[in-house]
C-alpha cells in the first residue's frame, strides 16, 4: 500500500560569496586557508554525505562600478582544492562548478578524469554557462559568446567531454613488463569531434577514470535549462526548497525525463538549503531571526535594495523608510557578476510592492530586505529538521537537499552531530557508505565507453 | 652571483611517469599500473621529502607523449598517458610538510587566469611550498586538441622561420606569466578586513586590476584568489637556447639548462645573466639548475650494465637534452661540485628509474653531499621560497601606492 521510504541524499556547500555566509560572526573562520575546507569536508565524510560541492564565479562581483565589498570575496580554484582535499578524505563525492563558456573541452575533461582518479572515483562536475562580456574581460578569449547560444555551447561541450572520456574504455592499458606491451592499441584515445563549438581532433591523454565520467550536474532554471538537465543531467542544483514550489519542480523536471529514454532515478533533484538548529524549535526561530539580522546589515540592505531600483542609494538610510524614487529600468545594471539580480523583471512592480508591504508592517528598508529575503529553509530543533527534510523527500519536493551552512568551517557540524543521527535511525539514511564512488553514493550506474547515451540508458 | 666553493647546492628531482628511461617501466620497481592513482605520486613525493629536496617537478602535457619532438607516434610499448600535474601536485600536498610541488603547465593553451588561481590555490594547500614549470608547445596536434590557433609547422629547427615561431611563443609564454604574476599580486596581503563596524569584508583600495594588454591577449583582473602565501609561488623554466634563457631571464626564478660540462654551464650561465641585466633584473637571485639524467648504483659497472640492459629493452640507446650520468653517488657528488663551478646555483635531477634512482638520491647522493657541506641538515623554511633563498617579494601594487 504505502510505497518503500526514499533514501535521502545529503550533500554540503561550501559557504558562499553571497550574504547567507556570515563572516562577522566570532565562529567565523578562513575562507580561503585549506585547514577550512579540510574540516568542512571531514564533517560531512564523517556525517556519511554523498558529497561536498563548490560553487565558482570568475570575476569579482562588482556594484555601482566597485568590488563589492560586503561578503566574502575570494575563493580557490575548484579543481586544485577538490584534488587536496581528495587527500584527506576517502569516500565523500567531490562537486565543482565548472564554466562551460571560459574553458576547453580537451582541458576541462583531463582536469575532471585526473580528478577522478586521483579521488578513486568520487569527482562531479556542475555544468555552468555564462555570456558576460564582464566575466570575458579575464579571459583570452573574451566575453565572445551570444546569450543564446551559452546553452549550445554548454551541451556541446559536454558532448565533447564525453566523447574525450569515453576515448578510452578502460582495458587498453596492459602494462606488461614481460612482453613489453604498454598499451594494447597504437591510437588509445583518438577522438574526432566537428561541431558549431568545437571542431578538434587528435588523442585524448588521460586513460579512462574509475567513474568512466564524472556525475554531471546542472544548476540552470530556464526552460532551456530543465530540458538540458532531463537530457544530459545526472542530478540537478535546484533552487526550489519549499514543499510546494519543490513538488512542482521535481514533477516538472522529472516528466521531461522520458523524452530522452530515461527513468525518473536517473536524475536527482538537490534543492540548496539552509538551516538553523536550537535546542528547541522557539530557541531554534529566535537563533533564525538573529542569524538574518547578520546576514542583513544595513549597508547590505541598501545594497540589496539598489538591485531593483538599479540605482545609487547610498543617502539612504536603512534603519528608515523606502525610497519613494521609482527604480531606473535599464539593459545596463548597476550589479555585475551575479546571477540572482536577473530576477527582478519588472522593477516598477516590485518596488511599488515592496513599497505597500514596508507601510503595512512599519518595516525600514533593512526590515523589509530580511523579510523578503531567502530565509532559512530549516528552522527548528534537531528532530524538527530531521523530520521536516524526510517529509519533503517522501513528499517528492526533492530527492535530498544540498546544505549551505551560514559559518565557515564549522557551520555543519551541528547538523552532523545531532540531525544525521535521527534520519539514520529513521533508516532514512546511510548508517555508513556502501560503496567507494559517488556514483554509487547516488545510486547511479557506471557508465560504458562506447555506449552512447540513449544506448546506455535503454540498456539500463 | 656565483656561489662560494661550500655553498650548499639545491637539489631537484623531476617526476616523470616511471622515470626517464623509456624502457623504465620494465623494471620490476617501477609499478607501471599504478601510474594513475594517487598513491604512486604520493609514494615518490614522500621519498624525494626524505631526502630533504628543495622541490619535485612534474612533467605535463596536453596530449599522449610522443620519440617524435613534434608529431605523435603510435608506439604501443611505452607508457603512453598522464594525469593532469597541477592537480597530482595538489593530491600529495597534504601528504607532505616541507617539499616544494611544482607542476608543469603549458601556457600556449590555457588561460592565465586560471593558472594563476590554479597555482595560488596549491599554494594555500601547501602552505607556501608552490611554484609552476611553464612550458610551451609547438606541437601542430596540441593545437588541434583545441581548435583555437594552428601553430605553424616546424621543418627544420634552425631555420629563421621556426625560430621566429618559437620566439613567438616564448614571448607569449612571458605575458602568460607576467599576467599569472601580477594577479598573484592583484590582492595586497592585508586587503581581507573583516572590519564588523562599516560590514566590509575586504578593503577594495586593497584589490587591484591588473589591465594586462599585450599582443595576444588582455586580461581585467583582479584574480578571485587572494595573495597566495609565498606572495609569488616560484616560476621555473627549461631552457635550451636564446629564445628560452630571454624567458628565464625575464620572468623566471629558477632556470633548468643542459650543460654537458663546467665551460658549456659558465657560458649558458653568463648568457642568462646578461639577459638578466638587459631585461632589469640584476638585482633578483635567479637560480640556474644544471639538469641531469641519472642512473645510480654502488658500483659504475653496475650502474652502466643496467643502463645499457634498459637501453636494450627500448632498442637504442637513450638520448636526450641533457647529459646522462651512470655511476655512484660518490661520483655524480664529484660531477655536481665540478659543473656547479660554471656558475649553477643546483640541480634538477631526473631518475632514469624513478623507483630505483630517487630512493638512490635520497638515501646515497644526499648523504655523500651532506658530508662535503653542500647540502642541507634538515628543512630550514617553511615555504619553497625560503627553501631557494628568495625573499617574500613585496606586491608590485602596494609599492606604486605606498
Amino acid at each position: 500500500m504505502s510505497k518503500p521510504l526514499k533514501q535521502i541524499h545529503l550533500a554540503a556547500h561550501f559557504p558562499g560569496v553571497n550574504n547567507t555566509t556570515v563572516w562577522s560572526d566570532p565562529a567565523a573562520g578562513s575562507h580561503i586557508e585549506f585547514s577550512s575546507f579540510a574540516h568542512f569536508a571531514r564533517t560531512a565524510e564523517r556525517a556519511k554525505f554523498d558529497f561536498l560541492f563548490l560553487a565558482e564565479g570568475l570575476r569579482l562581483r562588482e556594484q555601482g562600478g566597485r568590488i563589492y565589498d560586503l561578503d566574502v570575496v575570494g575563493r580557490p580554484d575548484t579543481f586544485t582544492v577538490l584534488a587536496a582535499l581528495a587527500a584527506v578524505t576517502d569516500r565523500l563525492g567531490l562537486t565543482g562548478t565548472i564554466n562551460s563558456t571560459f574553458n576547453e573541452p580537451y582541458e576541462v575533461a583531463r582536469q575532471f578524469a585526473s580528478l577522478d582518479h586521483l579521488s578513486g572515483g568520487r569527482s562531479a562536475w556542475n555544468v555552468v554557462t555564462s555570456w558576460d562580456a564582464f566575466t570575458g574581460e579575464n579571459f583570452r578569449r573574451g566575453g565572445f559568446l551570444p546569450q543564446e547560444e551559452r546553452y549550445s555551447r554548454a551541451k556541446e561541450f559536454l558532448a565533447t567531454a564525453h566523447e574525450l572520456f569515453d576515448s578510452w574504455r578502460g582495458d587498453e592499458i596492459l602494462a606488461d613488463q614481460a612482453t613489453g606491451t604498454f598499451l594494447r592499441e597504437a591510437r588509445a584515445g583518438a577522438f574526432v569531434h566537428r561541431g558549431q563549438h568545437f571542431d578538434i581532433h587528435g588523442r585524448f591523454n588521460v586513460p579512462r577514470s574509475p567513474q568512466g565520467r564524472p556525475v554531471i550536474f546542472q544548476a540552470g532554471d530556464s526552460d532551456e535549462g530543465r530540458e538540458f538537465a532531463a537530457s544530459d543531467a545526472d542530478a540537478i542544483f535546484s533552487r526550489y526548497s519549499t514543499l510546494k514550489e519543490g513538488q512542482a519542480f521535481y514533477t516538472d523536471v522529472k516528466s521531461r525525463l522520458a523524452k530522452y529514454g530515461r527513468r525518473p532515478d536517473q536524475l536527482l533533484i538537490l534543492p540548496a538549503a539552509t538551516f538553523v538548529l536550537g535546542d528547541t524549535d522557539q530557541e531554534a526561530a529566535e537563533l533564525a531571526r538573529e542569524v538574518r539580522r547578520q546576514q542583513v546589515s544595513g549597508a547590505t540592505a541598501i545594497k540589496h535594495l539598489e538591485f531593483v531600483w538599479n540605482r545609487d542609494l547610498s543617502a539612504y538610510d536603512p534603519e528608515g523608510p523606502l525610497p519613494d524614487v521609482d527604480p531606473v529600468v535599464s539593459e545596463e545594471h548597476i550589479s555585475r557578476g551575479r546571477a540572482q539580480v536577473r530576477m527582478y523583471r519588472d522593477p516598477i512592480a516590485i518596488a511599488r510592492e515592496w513599497r505597500q508591504l514596508a507601510e503595512a508592517n512599519k518595516w525600514s528598508i533593512r526590515d523589509l530586505v530580511i523579510n523578503t529575503g531567502n530565509r532559512q529553509t530549516f528552522v527548528g530543533s534537531p528532530a524538527t529538521v530531521a523530520r521536516t527534510i524526510d517529509e519533503f523527500v517522501q513528499a517528492d519536493a526533492s530527492d535530498g537537499f544540498i546544505l549551505v551552512p551560514h559559518i565557515t568551517p564549522g557551520g555543519l557540524d551541528p547538523f552532523a552531530d545531532k540531525v544525521v543521527p535521527l534520519l539514520q535511525e529513521q533508516g532514512v539514511f546511510r548508517a555508513d557508505y556502501a560503496g567507494t564512488t559517488l556514483r554509487d553514493h547516488l545510486g547511479l550506474a557506471h557508465p560504458d565507453a562506447g555506449t552512447t547515451a540513449a544506448s546506455e540508458r535503454a540498456a539500463s | 652571483m656565483s656561489p662560494t666553493p661550500a655553498s650548499p647546492l639545491h637539489l631537484a628531482v623531476a617526476l616523470d611517469g616511471t622515470g626517464w628511461h623509456p624502457a623504465s617501466w620494465r623494471e620490476p620497481v617501477a609499478r607501471p599500473r599504478d601510474l594513475f592513482t594517487a598513491g604512486y605520486w604520493a609514494d615518490l613525493v614522500a621519498e624525494a621529502e626524505r631526502g630533504l629536496i628543495d622541490f619535485v617537478t612534474i612533467e605535463d602535457g596536453l596530449g599522449p607523449q610522443s620519440t617524435h619532438f613534434l608529431d605523435p607516434d603510435e608506439r604501443t610499448d611505452l607508457v603512453r598517458g598522464r594525469l593532469d600535474a597541477v592537480l597530482v601536485a595538489s593530491r600529495v600536498a597534504p601528504l607532505t610538510k616541507h617539499i616544494g610541488l611544482v607542476p608543469t603547465v603549458v601556457a600556449t593553451h590555457t588561460e592565465p587566469f586560471h593558472i594563476s588561481k590554479a597555482i595560488a590555490t596549491l599554494d594555500y594547500v601547501s602552505t607556501g611550498r608552490a611554484g609552476l614549470r611553464v612550458q610551451i608547445s609547438a606541437r601542430p596536434n596540441e593545437a588541434a586538441h583545441f581548435g583555437r590557433r594552428g601553430i605553424g609547422r616546424i621543418e627544420a629547427y634552425d631555420s629563421p622561420a621556426a625560430q621566429d615561431i618559437l620566439a613567438e611563443l616564448f614571448d607569449e609564454a612571458a605575458d602568460h606569466v607576467e599576467v599569472v604574476r601580477r594577479l598573484w599580486d592583484s590582492w595586497e596581503d592585508d586587503a581581507e578586513i573583516r572590519d564588523t563596524a562599516t560590514g566590509r569584508f575586504v578593503d577594495r583600495d586593497k584589490l587591484h586590476y591588473i589591465d594586462f594588454e599585450g599582443r595576444h591577449f588582455s586580461v581585467k583582473g583582479p584574480s578571485i584568489t587572494p595573495r597566495p602565501p609565498q606572495g609569488q609561488p616560484l616560476v621555473t623554466a627549461l631552457a635550451h637556447q636564446t629564445a628560452p634563457y630571454r624567458l628565464v631571464a625575464r620572468q623566471a626564478d629558477v632556470g633548468y639548462v643542459t650543460p654537458h660540462d663546467a665551460e658549456q654551464a659558465r657560458a649558458i650561465v653568463a648568457e642568462i645573466r646578461a639577459e638578466q641585466r638587459a631585461a632589469g633584473r640584476a638585482g633578483d637571485t635567479v637560480h640556474i639548475f644544471g639538469d641531469l639524467v641519472v642512473f645510480l648504483d654502488d658500483s659504475p659497472a653496475e650502474a652502466q650494465a643496467r643502463r645499457e640492459r634498459l637501453d636494450a629493452l627500448a632498442g637504442e640507446p637513450y638520448t636526450g637534452d641533457a647529459r646522462i650520468f651512470a655511476g655512484t653517488a660518490v661520483q655524480l657528488a664529484d660531477l655536481l661540485e665540478e659543473l656547479a663551478t660554471g656558475g649553477l646555483t643546483g640541480f634538477r635531477l631526473r631518475p632514469a628509474i624513478a623507483g630505483h634512482d630517487l630512493p638512490r638520491i635520497s638515501r646515497d647522493l644526499v648523504p655523500e653531499l651532506q658530508r662535503r657541506g653542500r647540502f642541507r641538515e634538515a628543512y630550514e623554511s617553511g615555504t619553497l621560497r625560503g627553501l631557494l633563498g628568495l625573499a617574500r617579494p613585496a606586491n608590485r601594487y602596494a609599492a606604486a601606492t605606498a
